[in-house]
């Protein structure tokens, strides 16, 4: 066990590049708009701040098992990963080329907080284009993906954006949600959330919470192999369904009814009781294989 | 002939039964309600008493020192405190109370602005700043304590004290103060039928406490290996390549941080893969360090002495006795004095890192506007002359200094720093701050870390610096400046005299090591995260709160 | 932020595999550095954007040490910095260049 954490590549830790590298076939990948025919950030120049080539995401083209896939790569490292004007229009304009190409998925990796602050108005423009350009996809056929793993998380606009996918994979390390735990505690006090109790934001936000609340399809191992299974098993038995009031009214009152019974709770550790796990507290020890048969015994 | 004046020979015991009496006229028995503490302190201390308060660098006698702080100044007044680490804000309100007057110490990190600010408002006098084991050499000498406060895990009814992993100074300070008719009073965390193991036998110990919360003990030895950078890494490459593998380094300390944990995180990796498991970091004079786990669990470590503990490290320790210092409990026992003198004399290297250094090789942490003191650094980072047994590290080192007819070895002492710090300061300076801080504060010396003529290497990102081979003072400056980068020292460097010196090999960069920097990767550490650290340690390891998100 | 522009004697570089190499991460203590074909073979041309003001004369050494000790000649440099020490930058050049010359992501 211990020769194989030491050749294990975190996902965690690498770049968005390394991801899309370890992710997709070897050699497949086709970047558009490479850093050197792009342009950084005009408001972040405007602010003085030094920007990104690619400024914080990488967009391109090419193959998960052999099938052609879309992918965007947000960069955590850069500005928390923020969407900025250029940022959110090349995944925007990713979406739309998936509309026209119909290819196997787009990948989305997530990995921000939301919307770039410094960019304002435009920042929060690109998030919502960026959420009707997932949902356009997916009415033309093409399931997208979010995979959520890295020290960012998918928080803000982006934790929108990626619940509006087909379905995400996550890792334990991974975290997905709205308002980040900082916000929450400046605003409604520390009692409210101790954002500097990282063990509790896990339990609150982070991907095995996520999996066994049913938010995200499969949990994975910190690895890029990991990710890469994930993303391919997900795909293979995933079709993606046509728009459908009907069907868009029951996941309403699903998740209406899941509130209502979770609403009082305040700690992963309440849902995970109430949701028939026998001793909550070890969750967050349990290694990914048991906690995923420990999920799957489960009461419906 | 005139007969001498009698004399009374036994002053001290006299004094000592006047305060244990005065302890009892009060109703206070060995054993003393917590309420009732300070009630003992004003009974048994008197003014200008030398009181030892147990500040070690992990363990602190907390609520003594807190409740000596409460005490009342007019009765207990111009204390001289002498402790190991200056660590807790009570330990200074002993001070800007008008308790304690005079202190010798060895490290006071978190409270350095605070004690120089004392010393400039001319409200404390500092006798000396020490090494730990020169401080605990003169608790034997001219300082020995009258009154000690110690912390212990639990005592038994007799008085019996378990200290357990974190023993680290009370032996040294019980042993000083309780065979000079001092008074040995203890703080513990518990009291139980029967002690794990006698770490202080309660003959003694006068009297002991039950505390209302649990000894303080500081994490200062976790480092997350998520924090390693790429630069680290290629100083530990070339540190293990360059240094470890070319001397046959077994016996050593680090010093603590970042770039030695580095080192911890390479050895099953990138020094096994160089094949030097069981050739080097064999034999340890260290505190448990979390991230020395990988090298233990693949066998690259055959012994560990520590000189205290390190907070969630207690059951994977337990677990591992063949390589630690356990008691017939199962629990590790830590001692700083025999630590110290392991790490002088039977280690053949000590790596370090420093914020400063001068063209002579001399090191320091000191920065203005705060006195901190060293620890243990002087100590490990010396070579003692009063060594005589030999290692092939050590007659080696010996050879390169000496000539072919040395008539001793050296110890290595490794500087491993990167040329510039946070916010662009340059590590490598023409005159240390040491300098203006002996001025402002009016000190005999400046505090210097590790001297210059003890310093065998510097590693930087530039490369290593042999100063054993170096001649001439000279030679040295140009080899210190021939690693010191882009910094204003390096750039000065005479160009030159440093090609010769890389010829000589007196520098080496890290293409001569046969190292391409571009291999320098964090994907080389064998754990990236304080999870895959517990991992390693099949779940014994357990980090404290801080450094986890589970 | 500022910007400054070098232009130093280097060898020539070897043909490059890829038109254009990125290396690195506009993080903090860290920077970007993207490859691309110059003009002169015998030139190597920088344009560096920082966050840390007043470190010209440092960056025209570190740069121009780089340039003397690697074949960097007929490149183009362009570097988006956030107060990275010289130290990284060094190892960030070396990375950027290999990547140039033999591809393979980073």
């Amino acid at each position: 066990m211990n020769a194989l954490l030491s050749r294990r590549r975190s996902y965690f830790e690498a770049t968005a590049r390394a991801r899309v590298a370890g992710l997709l076939d070897p050699g497949s990948f086709a970047e558009f708009l490479p850093p050197a025919e792009s342009a950084p950030s005009p408001h972040l120049a405007n602010l003085d701040l030094p920007g990104a080539f690619d400024d914080g995401v990488v967009v391109g083209g090419g193959r998960l098992a052999g099938a052609p896939v879309l992918v965007a790569a947000q960069e955590g490292q850069f500005m928390g990963g923020a969407v900025g004007e250029i940022h959110g229009a090349k995944i925007v304009g990713l979406l739309r080329r998936a509309v026209r190409e119909k290819p196997a998925a787009v990948l989305l990796l997530v990995d921000s907080g939301g919307v770039r602050l410094h960019e304002a108005n435009a920042g929060l423009i690109a998030i919502s284009e960026i959420m009707r350009a997932v949902l356009d996809a997916r009415a033309a056929g093409v399931p997208v993906l979010a995979l959520v793993g890295g020290s960012c998380g998918a928080f803000g606009g982006m934790g929108i954006v990626t619940r509006l996918c087909s379905g995400v994979v996550m890792s334990e390390e991974g975290r997905l949600s709205l308002s980040g735990p900082e916000v929450i505690e400046t605003v409604a006090g520390v009692e409210e959330f101790d954002s500097r109790d990282r063990a509790l934001v896990w339990r609150v936000t982070g991907g095995k919470h996520r999996y066994l609340t049913g938010d995200c399809a499969d949990l994975v191992e910190d690895d890029i192999a990991a990710f890469r299974q994930g993303a391919t098993d997900f795909l293979a038995k995933w079709r993606e369904p046509a728009p459908d009031l009907t069907r868009l009214r029951a996941d309403q009152v699903r998740l209406e009814t899941r509130l209502t019974r979770f609403a009082r709770h305040r700690d992963g550790l309440d849902v995970w009781a109430e949701l028939g796990i026998p001793r909550p507290e070890e969750v967050p020890l349990l290694d990914r294989d048991t906690l995923v048969a420990l999920k799957e015994g489960l009461p419906a | 002939m005139n007969a001498p004046a009698p004399r009374a020979w036994d002053t001290q015991r006299q004094s000592r039964r006047r305060r244990l009496e005065r302890a009892a006229s009060q109703g206070l028995e060995r054993r003393v309600p917590a309420e009732r503490i300070i009630d003992l302190l004003e009974a048994v201390i008197e003014p200008g008493d030398r009181v030892c308060l147990e500040g070690n660098n992990q363990k602190q006698a907390d609520f003594l020192a807190e409740s000596l702080a409460d005490c009342n100044p007019e009765r207990i007044h111009d204390l001289s405190m002498v402790q190991s680490v200056l660590a807790l804000a009570s330990h200074v309100d002993l001070f800007e109370r008008g308790l304690a007057r005079r202190l010798d110490f060895s490290f006071s990190g978190p409270q350095g602005s605070r004690l120089a600010r004392l010393v400039q408002d001319r409200r404390i006098e500092i006798g000396a700043i020490h090494t730990y084991l020169e401080l605990f050499g003169r608790y034997f000498v001219d300082l020995t304590p009258n009154i000690a406060l110690i912390a212990a895990h639990s005592a038994d009814a007799a008085g019996n004290l378990y200290t357990g992993p974190n023993t680290e100074d009370t032996p040294v300070i019980a042993e000083a103060t309780a065979f000079k008719s001092g008074i040995v009073i203890a703080q513990v965390n518990e009291l139980v039928d029967a002690v794990p193991r006698v770490d202080v036998p309660a003959d003694w110990v006068d009297f002991y406490v039950v505390a209302p919360r649990p000894n303080y003990i500081e994490p200062l030895f976790t480092r997350d290996p998520a924090q390693i950078t790429e630069v680290q890494v290629l100083m530990a490459m070339m540190a293990i390549k360059g240094i470890y593998a070319e001397y046959g380094v077994k016996r050593l300390n680090h010093g603590i941080g970042f770039d030695t944990a580095a080192i911890e995180l390479l050895l099953p990796t990138y020094a096994t893969e160089l094949g030097l498991k069981g050739k080097i970091c064999t034999h340890w004079a260290l505190n448990p360090h979390p991230t020395l786990i990988p090298a233990i669990e693949s066998g690259c470590v055959e012994s560990i002495h520590s000189f205290g503990s390190e907070v969630g490290m207690e059951n994977y320790i337990a677990a591992r006795p063949d390589v630690f210092f356990t008691g017939a409990d199962g629990s590790m026992r830590s001692n700083r004095a025999f630590s110290q003198t392991a790490g002088l004399y039977a280690c053949d290297m000590f790596i370090g890192s420093t914020l400063q250094m001068d063209l002579a090789g001399n090191s320091s942490t000191a920065t203005l506007g705060r006195i901190t003191g060293f620890g243990g650094a002087p100590n490990m980072g010396s070579d003692p002359h009063g060594r005589r047994h030999p290692s092939p590290a050590w007659l080696k080192a010996g050879r390169e200094a000496g000539g072919d007819g040395a008539i001793r070895g050296r110890k290595l002492v490794v500087q491993m720093v990167e040329t510039f710090r946070e916010h662009m300061a340059p590590v490598f300076v023409e005159e240390l701050d040491a300098w203006k801080l002996k001025e402002s504060m009016g000190m005999d010396l400046p505090p210097i870390m590790i001297y210059g003529d003890d310093v065998s290497h510097i590693v930087t990102e530039e490369g290593i610096a042999n100063l054993l081979l170096c001649r001439t003072p000279e030679e040295r400056e140009q080899a210190i400046r021939g690693v010191a980068g882009f910094t204003p020292v390096g750039m000065a460097r005479d160009r030159r005299q440093v090609e010769n010196l890389r010829d000589r090999g007196i520098i080496r960069r890290p293409e001569d090591l046969g190292i391409d920097p571009r291999q320098a990767s964090r994907d080389l550490l064998a754990a990236r995260s304080v999870k895959d650290l517990v991992r390693w340690s099949g779940g014994l390891y357990a980090p404290p709160a801080r450094f986890r998100n589970w | 932020m500022e910007t400054l522009e070098f232009i130093f004697d280097s060898d020539p570089a070897l043909h490059p595999a890829q038109p254009a190499a990125l290396c690195g991460v506009v993080g903090s203590g860290n920077l970007e550095i993207l490859v691309q074909p110059g003009e002169d073979a015998g030139l190597c041309t920088v344009r560096v954007k920082t966050s840390a003001r007043g470190f010209g004369t440092t960056w025209q050494a570190v740069l121009g040490a780089f340039a003397a000790t690697h074949a960097a000649g007929g490149t183009r440099i362009d570097i988006n910095d956030m107060g990275a020490t010289p130290a990284v930058v060094t190892l960030r050049l070396g990375q950027a260049l290999s990547e140039y010359h033999q591809g393979g992501a980073r």
